[in-house]
C-alpha cells in the first residue's frame, strides 16, 4: 500500500475544489449476466435471493460458481432473508463523502436467513454525532434489516439497499402536551404578597398554626383558613440535603435544598440555601431571604434567589426537632 | 377480615436496566404467566385482573390498563387499576385481596410493573409545573433531608446506611430475578461512591429496573385444588396523611405506626420482631431500615439503627429483612410494593430459594410512597387463619 | 358474603366550562365539607379517589387532593387511576367485608388545561395506535360510523339524544347550560360538536353506608342491590364497534331489570344509543335526566356523578328502581353498571 495522509487528515483537509478530475462521462456500462442480473433483478423489486450450490448451500449475493470448488452454481434460486444476522464489522466514526451514509456508521458483513454466506454493506446505527463510538449495542450476531429504496428510485444495484439497519427492539414516542395551569386562589394571594416582597400565611382556626404558603385550608384538621398573617422573611434551617446530581432544571451543584421555618410558622417550605459553602451549612442555622433587585420582581417565588445565612447563633436541636 | 384470601401464585421477571426484548404487554405477560403456571390456572381461569403501577408518566402510556386489558386476559372481565404512589403494588394486592375477601370473585390475577427504561424516573417524578420549585432532583432529592433528621434525631453513626446496603446486596445474590448483583460487595465498596444527595451515597440508594411482579389470589375453595402450597392473609392495611402540615413527622410517619398497628391487630401480633419470621420492606435508600424498624414497632425510637448494627436484620439474624434484597437491589417502582408482598408469600410458602428464610411462617411486606405518606401492608401465613 | 350498602349522600360543583382559577383542591374542599356536613361524619371508614395524572400535565395530581379531606389522623384511603366510577366499586367491596360501616368516595377533574382529546390519545396502545396521533373524538366518530351503519340509525337520532340532554342540563343547576343543537358541521364526521359531551372543571363526592347506619344517615337510602363492570378488548380493530359487550355483561351481572331512570356515561350521543341497546333500557326508560356528560363532563368525576344523580332520584322518591353506568378508556373499552333501589333486598 502507498502512504497515503491518514483518514482523519483526508476529511480534514479544506474542502476546495480540486484542480483535476478524472471521471468517465456518464459513468461505466458494464453488463451483470444471468446470476448477477437475477440478483438484482430481484433486489430492484424488494427481495433478497441467493443462489443453491452443487453442495446445497445457498450462496448470498449469488454468483456464477461455487467460490469454494469452482463448480458452477445451481439454477434453483432461493428468497433469503430479509432479516440477517451480523457476522463480522467494522466502525466509521468519521464517514468519508464516499460512504453511502454522512453519519458514524459501521461497514457489516450480514448473513440473512436461510443463506449460508454474507452481504457487506453498510449498517445504519442511528444519529451520532461525528467521531462518535459504535453504541455498545452494536455486536456480532445483532439482527439486522435491509432498509430498501423506495420502488421508484431503485435502479437494479446494491445501492438499492441504502444500509441495513438494526431490527427494530423499540421505538420512540415523542409526548407533549400543553397545559395552561393554575396554581389556585390561594397560591395565588401567596404570590401576589411575594410580588410586593411579603410572604402570607394562614393561621388555622382549629389548630391555631400559621401555614405558608397557604392552601386556603389546613390539610391537618380539614377546615377552611382564611385569617391571614405575614411572616418575617427570616427563619431556621431544620434540615437539608447536599444535591451533587445535575439537573437541567435545578441549580448547578452542589446546590443545598433545606427545609427552613420561617419565624412564626407551624411547618417548614423547601428552598434553596446559598451564600455559604456546602459543606458550612447546618440544621439550626438562622437564615434570611435573599431578595432579587426589587425592578425584577414578578408574581413568582423566584423574587427570593435563596436564604443566606444570618450572623446568629443557631437555634439548639430541641427547639426544631419537633418540625421534622 | 371477611373470606379467607389465599395466595396461590407469584410470578416475576428478571429485574434488569433495560427490557429491550419485550413490550409492556410482553413485560407483564411473562410474570402473569408465572403467577398463572405457579397456580397450576390458565387465562381462562381468572375472574379479574388488578394492575398497579405509578405514575403513568414513567412510561408515558396513560391509564395503561385500557391497553393492557386484553393482554391480560382480561376481556368481558373486570378489570382496575390502582394508583398510590411508591405504594402501589403493595396497594394493588390489598385490593385484589379485598375482592377474594368480599366474596365477590374466587380467582383473581393481579399484576404490578415499570418500565423505567422507556423513560427517565427523575423526569417523570419531578416535572415542574409553573408553581413549583425546582429543588427536589428524583426521589433521593426529597428524601436525603428527613434521613439526614433521623440521624440527628437518632444519633445514629454514619455507617449505618452502609451496613443495609451491604447486607441487602448480599442477600440480591441468593435471589435470582434480582437487579443489582454485586459479588464482593462491602462497606469500603458503597463509602467510596459518591454523595448523590448527602448524606445518601450512589450504593445506598435503589437502582432503576425494568419490571413486573404477578399474584394470583384464591379463595379457600379455589385454593384447595392449587399445585403449591398456599400462604394466606392474617390482615391487609392501608394509611395516608396529607404531606405537609403543620406537626407533621416526617421521620416517624404516623401513617405507617397506625397501618402497623392496624396489621398487627387482625393477625393477633403483639411483638413484630419475636412473632414474624420475616419482614419484606420497602426501603429505597438504606437509612430507611433502622426508620422503619422503629416505625413499624420492631424496636422502640431511636432504637433502629442498634438493632440492624447488631445484625438481627441480616439473612441468618432473628428477624431477617429483605431476604430478596429488597427495593435496594431491584427497583420496578410501580412493581416494588407488590414484589415485597409476593416475596412474604413465598416465605412462608417455603417457595423462596436460596433466600428462603428456614421455617418462616409469618412474613410482613410493606410499601410506601409519595413523601412518606402513603402506607400499604400485608401479613402473610402458612396457615390459613 | 352480601352487606347491603347503599349511597346515602351525593354532592357536585357547580361545573363550569371555563377555567375559574381555582386549584384541584379548591375545587374539592367545599364538596368534601358539604358532605361531611350533610352526613354529620367527621372521619369515615374507608376513602377511595379517582383521578388522572394526565390531566394535571404533572404526576401525583392525588396527593395534594389529600389536603381537602382532613386526612388527621392518617386515613384508610386509597386511589384509581380512573373514573371515580371505580373507587366507589372498591370501597363497596371494601364494605363487604372490612370492619367499616361508612365509606367517601371522591373524584375531580379539570380538563380545561389542556386539550383532553389530545391528552386522550396518550391512553392508546404505544406501538398502533397513539403514535398516529389519533385522537379521542376521531376514534368515537369511527365508533358512531361503525353503529350508524349496522343499526340503520341515523344522524338525527343522534341530534335528539343531544337535544333532549341539552333540555335536561338546563334544568340541572349543576350542569352547564347549552342551547339547543345547531346546525354546525362536522368535527370528525359523523360526529358534530352537539354529539360530543361539554368537557368542564368539577368535582363530586358520595357517601356509602351500610346497613342501619345507611337508614341512620339517610331517610330513604338508594342501595345497591348490583354492581358490575367489564372490559373490552383495546384495538378498534379487533373488537365490535357497534355493540357493547362488556355494557352487556356487566348490566347482566348488576341484575338491570325494571329499571326506571338510567344515567349512563355517554360521552357522545351515540354511546347513549349503544348502551341502551346493551342494557335493554326501552323507550319507557327515563335516561340522563340530568343532562349526561353531554351537558356537563367534568373529566374523572362523570361517572361518578351518574352514580350520584341516579341515587338522588332514590333519595326523592322519583324512582324506586334507577341504573347508572360509567365508562372508561377509548370507545366505551370499560363499562360499569351499578343498580340502586329503594328497597334492600332488590
Amino acid at each position: 500500500m502507498p502512504s497515503k495522509p491518514d483518514q482523519s487528515t483526508v476529511t480534514d483537509l479544506p474542502a476546495e475544489a480540486p484542480n483535476h478530475v478524472l471521471e468517465f462521462p456518464g459513468g461505466y456500462t458494464r453488463s451483470v449476466g444471468p446470476v448477477i442480473g437475477r440478483f438484482l433483478s430481484e433486489l430492484r423489486d424488494g427481495r433478497l435471493v441467493g443462489v443453491r450450490t452443487q453442495a446445497g448451500k445457498v450462496l448470498f449475493p449469488p454468483l456464477e460458481y461455487d467460490p469454494d470448488s469452482g463448480e458452477a452454481v445451481t439454477d434453483e434460486y432461493v428468497e433469503v432473508g430479509p432479516a440477517g444476522t451480523v457476522q463480522s464489522w467494522s466502525w466509521v466514526s468519521r464517514p468519508l463523502k464516499v460512504h453511502p451514509l454522512d453519519r458514524p456508521f459501521a461497514w457489516a458483513l450480514i448473513q440473512p436467513d436461510g443463506a449460508d454466506t454474507a452481504l457487506l454493506h453498510a449498517l445504519d446505527m442511528g444519529v451520532l454525532e461525528e467521531g462518535a463510538e459504535a453504541p455498545r449495542y452494536l455486536k456480532t450476531g445483532l439482527r439486522v434489516r435491509p432498509k430498501f429504496r423506495g420502488r421508484g428510485k431503485r435502479a437494479g444495484s446494491i445501492n438499492d439497499i441504502e444500509c441495513f439497519e438494526p431490527e427494530v427492539t423499540m421505538i420512540n414516542a415523542p409526548s407533549r402536551l400543553e397545559y395552561e395551569l393554575q396554581g389556585g386562589r390561594a397560591l395565588d394571594r401567596f404570590l401576589e404578597g411575594v410580588s410586593q416582597g411579603k410572604l402570607i400565611g394562614h393561621r388555622c382556626g382549629v389548630c391555631g398554626q400559621v401555614i405558608v404558603p397557604m392552601k386556603g385550608l389546613c390539610p391537618k384538621d380539614g377546615v377552611p383558613t382564611t385569617e391571614e398573617v405575614e411572616l418575617p422573611d427570616t427563619g431556621t434551617v431544620t434540615t437539608f440535603a447536599v444535591n451533587n446530581l445535575p439537573d437541567p432544571r435545578a441549580p448547578e451543584v452542589p446546590f443545598v435544598s433545606a427545609y427552613i421555618l420561617l419565624d412564626g410558622a407551624g411547618l417548614t417550605m423547601l428552598a434553596l440555601v446559598a451564600g455559604v459553602p456546602a459543606d458550612q451549612v447546618r440544621m439550626g442555622m438562622r437564615v434570611k431571604a435573599a431578595w432579587r433587585p426589587r425592578e425584577e420582581w414578578g408574581k413568582t417565588m423566584s423574587n427570593i434567589k435563596w436564604f443566606e445565612p444570618l450572623d446568629e447563633p443557631d437555634v439548639p436541636f430541641d427547639a426544631i426537632k419537633d418540625y421534622l | 377480615m371477611g373470606n379467607p384470601c389465599a395466595i396461590i401464585g407469584v410470578g416475576q421477571t428478571a429485574y434488569k436496566t433495560k427490557r429491550l426484548d419485550v413490550s409492556m404487554a410482553g413485560l407483564v405477560r411473562e410474570a402473569a404467566q408465572r403467577a398463572l403456571d405457579d397456580a397450576g390456572l390458565t387465562w381462562n381461569d381468572i375472574d379479574a385482573v388488578v394492575i398497579g403501577k405509578a405514575p403513568d408518566l414513567f412510561e408515558g402510556v396513560m391509564m395503561p390498563e385500557a391497553y393492557l386489558a386484553d393482554a391480560l386476559g382480561a376481556r368481558g372481565k373486570p378489570m382496575m387499576r390502582v394508583h398510590t404512589a411508591g405504594s402501589v403494588g403493595g396497594s394493588t394486592a390489598n385490593v385484589a385481596a379485598s375482592l377474594i375477601q368480599s366474596g365477590v370473585h374466587d380467582r383473581v390475577l393481579t399484576v404490578a410493573w415499570e418500565k423505567q427504561s422507556e423513560s427517565n424516573a427523575t423526569w417523570a417524578l419531578t416535572v415542574n409545573t409553573p408553581y413549583s420549585t425546582s429543588l427536589v432532583v428524583g426521589a433521593g432529592g426529597y428524601f436525603a433531608p428527613h434521613i439526614r433528621a433521623y440521624m440527628r434525631r437518632s444519633g445514629a453513626p454514619d455507617h449505618i446506611g452502609t451496613l443495609v446496603a451491604v447486607k441487602d446486596r448480599e442477600n440480591a445474590l441468593k435471589n435470582p430475578y434480582a437487579h443489582l448483583k454485586i459479588p464482593g460487595i462491602s462497606r469500603e465498596m458503597v463509602e467510596s461512591t459518591p454523595m448523590l444527595w448527602e448524606p445518601i451515597r450512589y450504593l445506598e440508594t435503589c437502582p432503576s429496573s425494568d419490571g413486573a411482579c404477578a399474584m394470583v389470589l384464591a379463595s379457600e375453595d379455589a385454593a384447595r385444588k392449587t399445585p403449591n402450597r398456599p400462604a394466606w392473609v392474617h390482615g391487609t392495611s392501608m394509611r395516608s396523611e396529607p404531606i405537609f402540615f403543620a406537626g407533621r413527622d416526617t421521620v416517624n410517619p404516623q401513617g405507617g405506626m397506625d397501618a402497623a398497628a392496624d396489621v398487627y391487630r387482625q393477625a393477633g401480633i403483639a411483638d413484630p420482631r419475636r412473632e414474624l419470621d420475616v419482614a419484606e420492606t420497602y426501603v429505597p435508600f438504606s437509612w430507611y431500615e433502622p426508620m422503619w424498624l422503629e416505625n413499624l414497632g420492631f424496636c422502640g425510637e431511636g432504637e433502629g439503627w442498634k438493632l440492624t448494627e447488631s445484625g438481627a436484620t441480616a439473612l441468618d439474624g432473628d428477624i431477617p429483612w429483605n431476604a430478596s434484597g429488597g427495593v435496594l437491589s431491584s427497583n420496578p417502582i410501580g412493581a416494588s410494593g407488590m414484589i415485597r408482598f409476593a416475596e412474604a408469600a413465598l416465605q412462608v410458602r417455603g417457595l423462596a430459594g436460596e433466600h428462603q428464610v428456614e421455617g418462616a411462617r409469618r412474613a410482613l411486606g410493606h410499601a410506601y410512597g409519595g413523601g412518606a405518606q402513603f402506607f400499604a401492608m400485608w401479613i402473610v401465613g402458612s396457615d390459613k387463619p | 358474603m352480601s352487606r347491603d350498602v347503599a349511597v346515602v349522600a351525593f354532592v357536585q360543583t357547580r361545573h363550569t366550562a371555563e377555567d375559574t382559577g381555582m386549584s384541584e383542591v379548591e375545587l374539592l374542599a367545599p364538596i368534601i365539607t358539604e358532605i361531611k356536613e350533610r352526613t354529620g361524619l367527621r372521619r369515615f371508614g374507608f376513602t377511595c379517589s379517582g383521578s388522572c395524572d394526565y390531566l394535571a400535565g404533572a404526576p401525583f395530581s392525588f396527593v395534594s387532593a389529600l389536603d381537602a379531606v382532613g386526612a388527621w389522623p392518617p386515613i384508610s384511603e386509597s386511589h384509581v387511576e380512573m373514573d371515580a366510577a371505580w373507587a366507589l366499586y372498591e370501597a363497596w367491596v371494601k364494605l363487604q367485608h372490612g370492619e367499616i360501616d361508612t365509606a367517601l368516595v371522591y373524584g375531580f377533574g379539570k380538563p380545561s388545561q389542556g386539550t383532553l382529546r389530545e391528552i386522550m390519545t396518550q391512553q392508546l396502545d404505544p406501538y398502533y395506535l397513539a403514535p398516529l396521533g389519533v385522537d379521542q373524538v376521531s376514534l368515537a366518530a369511527l365508533q358512531a360510523r361503525a353503529y350508524l351503519e349496522r343499526s340503520g340509525a341515523k344522524e338525527d337520532d343522534l341530534r335528539a339524544v343531544a337535544a333532549r340532554s341539552r333540555a335536561a342540563g338546563r334544568d340541572n343547576p349543576f350542569a352547564l347550560h347549552l342551547d339547543d343543537p345547531g346546525d354546525a358541521g362536522y368535527d370528525v364526521a359523523p360526529l358534530r360538536p352537539h354529539d360530543i359531551a361539554a368537557d368542564a372543571d368539577g368535582a363530586a363526592a358520595i357517601v356509602l353506608a351500610t346497613g342501619d347506619k345507611a337508614r341512620e344517615l339517610c331517610e330513604r337510602p338508594a342501595w345497591i342491590t348490583g354492581i358490575d363492570h367489564r372490559s373490552e378488548a383495546h384495538l378498534p380493530g379487533v373488537r365490535d364497534l357497534a355493540r357493547s359487550d362488556s355494557a352487556r355483561i356487566a348490566g347482566e351481572k348488576a341484575g338491570a331489570t325494571g329499571i326506571e331512570v338510567a344515567e349512563l356515561h355517554a360521552q357522545f350521543t351515540h354511546e347513549e344509543l349503544i348502551l341502551r341497546e346493551a342494557l335493554g333500557l326501552g323507550d319507557d326508560v327515563t335516561v340522563n335526566p340530568s343532562g349526561g356528560a353531554l351537558s356537563a363532563n367534568p373529566v374523572m368525576a362523570t361517572g361518578l356523578i351518574r352514580i350520584g344523580e341516579a341515587a338522588r332520584r332514590i333519595h326523592d322518591g322519583t324512582a324506586s328502581k334507577a341504573l347508572a353506568h360509567a365508562a372508561s378508556g377509548p370507545c366505551l373499552q370499560q363499562n360499569l353498571v351499578c343498580v340502586l333501589s329503594g328497597e334492600n333486598n332488590g
